[in-house]
């Protein structure tokens, strides 16, 4: 066992307890950016003036009409930046546009005294532009061959012969929807100079030190001059991991231009149609099976929507095919990707971060081929796990396979899946109007920065002369309890009861050159770096502590706030005062790295993941026949943490990512306007009355969660694994459930496709294609209602699928979605 | 005019409403006082992360209050002038927490905390709520709130631990003694006035004063409308707390209800007096927002997505229009007249809706949304039948999502009617409710799903309805 991962006897690590900011959340003391407004004196209000087009080009900007406006004190534009015009880190996102590239990008600001003001100023500037053809739909692209960024292949062996010596192939693709983040925090910054000129930007960001250096990109300020806090976020998924920058620019860019604080929080419409969301994707593929329905093969083109600039798009869509494979074993394997540029918000990091997407491209393949292979899909999944000694396409040894099974075989047991599954055929049979589906997926998640230099923390640990500690490291607490865990590895790591140790609010001059809290990596990092800060403090109080009690420092030990050996043992305090009095210098920086990682992202291969986490869950949904509305009966997680180093945080974060993967592929539908007319390109779910996010009242009647036991990590702080991303794809266990119980209204065996997202009206056209099989349907009509074409294996054959099908949201049966895109007329 | 100075009691302190205008909301205010407990999490009633406790009389006896929440970004800040009000700050403090607040704290019922105050109000309104039966909550306590964070199961965890009120808890106690009463206010504001109408006759004397004026009930529509849309009228007249549009009557011919009762109320008074009503009002936006929500701002809106006016449509309902000059009824199938038009004169009001009696015995309500609660309708269908002697005797069918307006499905009606209640009758009959209307693609729903949903409703209604009739030949 590595001292990193040990963890010794009654931790204050491992302890349920609840959220360190807990009883000021349920008391709304806890403040957030915005909160700070009525708190800061003088402050100036910012408003955006939004482009209507999804691309023109700006051919005029007058801004005079705004200054006639009461209580408006200055219109920001392009010529006031005194740096570079940029949002971003790859120069593609100017802050102050000439091209407008997506509907509601924001081309200037309007600051005023009151918000009022600012938005009134905004709506008097008048702005012409040149509208230029914009491409809105993934589809789109494609066919115009518009992309951006690298076009990365993932290949392993050769996936021609494979196909060829597969006993079935079949072909297909999906369009994969997006989603928003909905944070219930929107994005807020507010910018002050002080006397020395020095910007403190506190901003409800992700990644404090990349908002810091845009800061400065943009003011053309040295970092040194620069500091950014984040107090909080009210939610983050992502979404405040670059999208907080440019809004912190323009916060700081008004503040050194006007000398008054200046504060920009979005409301919700301006969030939803200005900030990136999670990457829609469409995916094309052939997979091969041998006789055994063991998969041999797998050829797919992956296209993520990455908006109008790059963002992290590149990094996503790394990590979509490096999950293609999820949980199964294939031979041989080549996946495309490509980013296709459309002139939409730039889509970002969502939880997950390309990994849903890529895992679902394979679940989706084999809910769909399940049925065509006359086979159970739990079945099916599970006679494809990876085992010990196999590697993923990217070369990575899968470490502790066995933990997958080990956590089916655990939740099959608890669930009672056997005789669920019989209720479940005698329910089906004995109701025409209703079916249920029980379906159990798995979760197989790395865990790491791809980008290997990201996999970096920092942290700074005081301890007062009265005792008390004070920590801060370079991560960001957005509700996924990182701030208590840290607590908590720092409480363990200094032997002290909890109450002793306080944490101070993540700034940029406090600890350095962070990486964005993200990729589900903030405790591993930051819990590595606060325990390396902290084992030089008790490195430096054994000595003290030794040659007060008389004894080698080796023999000290720290716990329950006493510093003991050889049978006596002294205070926390006493120590920490003697060391004072000693001039023993009684803080420390702490510093962790990943070690063992290594990625060739041009020939995607490599160990990129410090290990995998693990997760297995089964789904019961019923549906209703009138209408394909569902209700979700029961869930039942087994989910992989490690050795929890907060349980009661630990199974929120499984519950909640659960819930929105939920939300991502059953209720929440972006919608964007495709068609040709005036609002072309505009978002046409653009708040919280159209874009649905799960509520209450679907949750689960029966929810349970257990952690994976024996699951210590070795080499990972106190033997825990990161627990943020991997839930979310627990939830294609209701994606599939929804499929199996659609497909219960048609004949045996028959298989169904189920559009993405599967909201009522999807799994109504779902239904309504199982109804229309008949009874005896030959294989290749079957796989016809499932949207797959058996095929020859020839690679020729592909051409055949090229984009020229049914659009995104479109029912997979013809004539609906000849009705679809025929809007109005009648039957 | 009254001189005294507008001020609401915000957790026992007076707080004034300088820099107040009509089309500043509740939310905003208490903000700026440096309230900033509740939080704004979309302006538009749907996240109830704004949630707010207001006393209100209590619908099941007048003599009491209710601690009501409310979304206060919906609100006006001006309607709470006089009232007394709770934020999460004053029910407890990180140091003495309220029971709701401690069973959230404990269970992990936050993460990111940004939704927490909002379902602290949302559950200490259900603690507090007089006619709660045992120490859990009702399902529906909680449907304005969401959460992007936890999950739920915590939250519910801790709605389903939740105790009794102790009997020294002060606002428990509060709730013996009646509401505040509403007060005639009258606020000048910078970009907009507001003045609350005393009685129906003030009200009356307002719009004839501002002809410009808006009137506002629950907020509901109308809070969206100021936030999101940019509306800034000149001049609003409350009209929520006016006694002649709060009534509600039950005599042999007809249910009359007022048309500023909140549908919470219309709810619990009602107490599924008219099935079909108490189908709906369950499944019509959330708690948060029926606790202002009316009929009278349903029908007036006039959207043709609006949830009451399909039910009101297969209940025959009539609308009963006030102004100074006296009343009219007319049937509601003539209220609408266009997209977002009625009959309504600018100087009428709706003073209440009339629901003849008897009532049609077999009955459904179908909402057709992406979510089962809170959520806007794609399609509903309202249906209202009587079936004597296996045949179908009369049938009113009101729809809502398929056309300018809510309309009657005049031509299924007709295709009942007359009709034995047989499998053979509703096939046809839900062949040519799906020809009713023209219905669209939007982002709700395709055209093609919505006019499948129509026959869906009337074949479920059969399926629900039919079974045991069909072989005794009789309908019960
Ligand atoms: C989150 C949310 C969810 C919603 N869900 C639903 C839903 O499920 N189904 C649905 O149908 N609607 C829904 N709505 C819309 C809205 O709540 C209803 O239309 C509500 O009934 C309006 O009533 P109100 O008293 O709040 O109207 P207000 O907002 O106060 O007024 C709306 C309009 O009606 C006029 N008006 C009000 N009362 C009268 C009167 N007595 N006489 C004449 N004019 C009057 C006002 O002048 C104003 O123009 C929802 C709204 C929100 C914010
Ligand atoms: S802010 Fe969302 S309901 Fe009020
Ligand atoms: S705790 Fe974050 S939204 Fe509920």
């Amino acid at each position: 066992m590595s001292s990193l991962s040990q963890r010794p006897a009654d931790a204050v690590v491992g302890q349920a307890i609840p959220h360190e900011s807990a009883t000021l959340h349920v008391t709304g003391a806890a403040l957030y950016t915005d909160d700070l407004v009525g708190r800061t004196a003088g402050v100036l209000h910012a408003w955006p003036v939004q482009s209507p087009h999804a691309r023109a080009t700006v051919t005029a900007l007058r801004v005079e009409a705004a200054y006639d406006v009461g209580g408006v004190v200055r219109v920001l534009t392009a010529a006031d930046v005194p740096g570079l015009n940029d949002a971003g880190v790859k120069g593609d996102e100017p802050l102050f546009p000439d091209e407008a590239c997506y509907v509601g990008q924001a081309v200037c600001w309007v600051l005023g005294e009151t918000l009022e003001a600012a938005r009134v100023g905004a709506a008097a500037v008048e702005v012409d532009y040149a509208p230029l053809p914009a491409i809105i739909t993934v589809r789109e692209a494609i066919a115009a061959d518009a992309f951006q960024g690298g076009q990365p292949t993932l290949a392993r062996g050769d996936v021609e012969s494979g196909l060829a010596a597969a006993t079935t192939v079949f072909a297909g693709e999906i369009d994969i929807a997006g989603q928003e983040h909905f944070y219930l925090e929107t994005h807020a910054s507010i910018a002050l100079v002080d006397e020395a000129g020095q910007v403190f930007v506190q901003s409800s960001t992700q990644h404090p030190s990349e908002t810091q250096s845009i800061v400065a990109q943009v003011l053309a300020r040295p970092s040194n001059a620069v500091t950014v806090q984040c107090l909080r976020m009210g939610g983050g998924f992502g979404g405040k991991e670059m999208q907080p920058h440019g809004l912190a620019a323009v916060a700081a860019l008004g503040a050194t231009l006007t000398g008054r604080p200046v504060r920009i929080r979005l409301n919700r419409t301006q969030d939803m149609t200005m900030t990136g969301k999670r990457h829609g994707f469409h995916a094309q593929w052939r997979v091969g099976f041998d006789a055994d329905a063991r998969l041999v093969a797998l050829d797919a083109t992956l296209t993520s929507d990455g908006g109008w600039s790059l963002d992290l798009s590149e990094p996503v869509l790394a990590r979509a095919l490096c999950h293609i494979d999820n949980a199964y074993w294939i031979p041989d394997v080549r996946v495309n990707g490509r980013i296709a540029r459309t002139n939409k918000t730039s889509q970002t990091a969502f939880r997950g971060f390309g990994g849903p997407q890529g895992m679902l491209v394979i679940e989706d393949i084999l809910g769909r081929c399940a049925p065509l292979l006359g086979i159970d899909p739990a079945e099916l999944r599970r006679r494809n796990f990876y085992v010990e000694g196999q590697a993923t396409p990217y070369g990575q040894r899968v470490r502790h396979p066995e933990r997958l099974v080990h956590a089916w075989d655990d939740l099959a047991a608890r669930a009672d899946l056997g005789r669920r599954r019989e209720e479940v055929a005698v329910f089906n049979a004995e109701h025409p109007h209703a079916k249920r589906g029980l379906a159990i997926t798995p979760v197989k998640f790395g865990i790491s920065f791809n980008f290997t230099t990201f996999n970096q923390a920092g942290a700074l640990v005081h301890v007062y002369t009265d005792g008390s500690v004070l920590i801060n490291h370079g991560g960001t607490e957005m509700g996924q309890g990182l701030h208590t865990k840290m607590l908590q590895v720092a409480a363990t790591r200094l032997g002290l009861p909890l109450e002793r140790v306080r944490l101070a609010p993540t700034r940029t001059d406090k600890v350095p050159n962070t990486s964005a809290t993200a990729a589900s990596s903030g405790a591993d990092l930051n819990g590595g770096a606060v325990k390396h800060a902290c084992e030089q403090i008790t490195g430096r109080l054994a000595e003290v502590a030794a040659s007060g009690l008389g004894i080698d420092p080796s023999q000290v030990t720290f716990a329950d706030g006493l510093v003991a050996g050889g049978g006596d043992s002294l205070t926390w305090e006493q120590v920490v005062a003697l060391a004072y009095a000693q001039r023993v210098q009684l803080w420390a920086s702490g510093f962790y790295r990943t070690e063992g990682l290594q990625w060739d992202s041009t020939a995607m291969q490599g160990s990129p993941f410090k290990y995998f986490a693990y997760g297995v869950a089964a789904c019961e949904v019923e549906v209703d026949g009138f209408t394909g509305a569902y209700r979700t009966l029961r869930v039942d997680i087994v989910h992989d943490v490690g050795d929890s180093l907060s349980p009661l945080v630990d199974i929120g974060q499984i519950e909640g990512g659960f819930v929105q993967g939920a939300g991502w592929l059953t209720l929440e539908d972006l919608r964007w306007d495709e068609s040709d007319g005036p609002t072309r390109g505009r978002l046409a779910t653009q708040s919280a009355s159209t874009y649905k996010l799960p509520s209450l009242s679907e949750m689960p009647e029966v929810f349970t969660v257990s952690l994976l036991e024996h699951a210590h990590e070795d080499g990972v702080v106190y033997g825990s694994k990161a627990v943020g991303e991997p839930p979310l794809m627990l939830a294609f266990s209701v994606r599939e459930a929804l499929r199996q119980a659609a497909a219960a209204f048609g004949p045996d065996g028959c298989a169904v496709h189920l559009a993405t997202p599967a909201t009522p009206e999807a799994v109504w056209w779902a239904i309504e294609s199982a109804r229309s099989q008949p009874v005896e349907a030959s294989l290749p009509h079957r796989a016809e209602a499932a949207g797959v074409t058996i095929d020859s294996g020839d690679p020729s054959a592909q051409d055949e699928h090229e984009p020229d099908q049914p659009e995104p949201d479109a029912p997979p049966i013809a004539p609906e979605s000849e009705q679809l895109a025929d809007s109005g007329s009648p039957r | 005019m009254s001189s005294r100075m507008p001020s609401a009691t915000v957790n026992g302190t007076p707080l004034g409403f300088e820099g107040v205008s009509g089309a500043t909301n509740a939310l905003d205010w208490l903000r700026s006082k440096g309230l900033t407990g509740a939080k704004e999490g979309c302006a538009e009633g749907e996240c109830g992360a704004c949630a707010v406790l207001v006393a209100r009389p209590s619908p099941t006896d007048d003599a009491t209050t209710e601690w009501t929440a409310v979304n206060a970004c919906l609100v006006p800040a001006a309607s709470l002038d006089g009232q007394e009000v709770v934020t999460v700050e004053g029910l407890g403090s990180p140091d003495d927490l309220h029971p709701v607040q401690r069973e959230m704290a404990v269970r992990g019922g936050s993460q990111c905390g940004f939704c927490t105050p909002g379902f602290v109000c949302s559950l200490a309104a259900e603690y507090y709520r007089a006619d709660r039966t045992d120490a859990g909550c009702d399902a529906h306590a909680l449907s304005g709130n969401l959460c992007r964070c936890t999950g739920y199961r915590p939250i519910r965890d801790a709605a389903d631990a939740l105790g009794m009120p102790s009997g020294d808890d002060p606002l428990g106690r509060r709730r013996d003694a009646p509401a505040p009463d509403a007060v005639p206010t009258r606020l000048v504001g910078a970009t907009g006035s507001y003045a609350r109408a005393a009685d129906l006759a003030d009200a009356f004397a307002l719009l004839a004063e501002h002809p410009e004026a808006v009137l506002v009930a629950g907020s509901t529509d109308w809070g969206v409308e100021v936030n999101l849309r940019g509306a800034r009228p000149p001049f609003v007249i409350a009209i929520d707390r006016v006694a002649e549009l709060r009534m509600l009557d039950d005599d042999d011919d007809a249910v009359v209800v007022g048309a500023a009762l909140t549908l919470s109320e219309v709810e619990r008074r009602l107490d599924g007096r008219v099935p079909l009503l108490a189908e709906l009002l369950p499944q019509f936006a959330s708690r948060l927002i029926r606790n202002g929500a009316t009929l009278g701002g349903n029908l007036a809106t006039a959207s043709p997505i609006g949830d009451a006016a399909p039910v009101l449509l297969a209940l025959d309902a009539e609308v009963v229009l006030a102004s100074s000059g006296g009343e009219r009824t007319l049937p509601i199938s003539e209220f609408f007249t266009g997209y977002r038009t009625t009959v309504r004169r600018p100087d009428e009001l709706i003073r209440a809706v009339r629901i003849p009696l008897p009532l049609s015995p077999v009955t459904a309500f179908t909402k057709i949304a992406k979510r089962r609660f809170d959520d806007i309708s794609g399609v509903a269908v309202a249906c209202a039948l009587e079936v004597e002697d296996g045949s179908v005797t009369r049938a009113r069918i009101g729809l809502g999502g398929v056309a300018a307006t809510p309309i009657r499905a005049f031509a299924t009606e007709q295709s009942l009617e007359g009709h034995p209640w047989s499998e053979l009758t509703v096939h046809a009959a839900a062949e040519v409710l799906r020809g009713e209307g023209t219905p669209i693609d939007d982002l709700r729903a395709s055209a093609a799903y919505r006019r499948a949903m129509l026959g869906s409703a009337l074949l479920r209604l059969y399926a629900d309805h039919a079974q045991p009739t069909t072989t005794e030949g009789a309908r019960a």
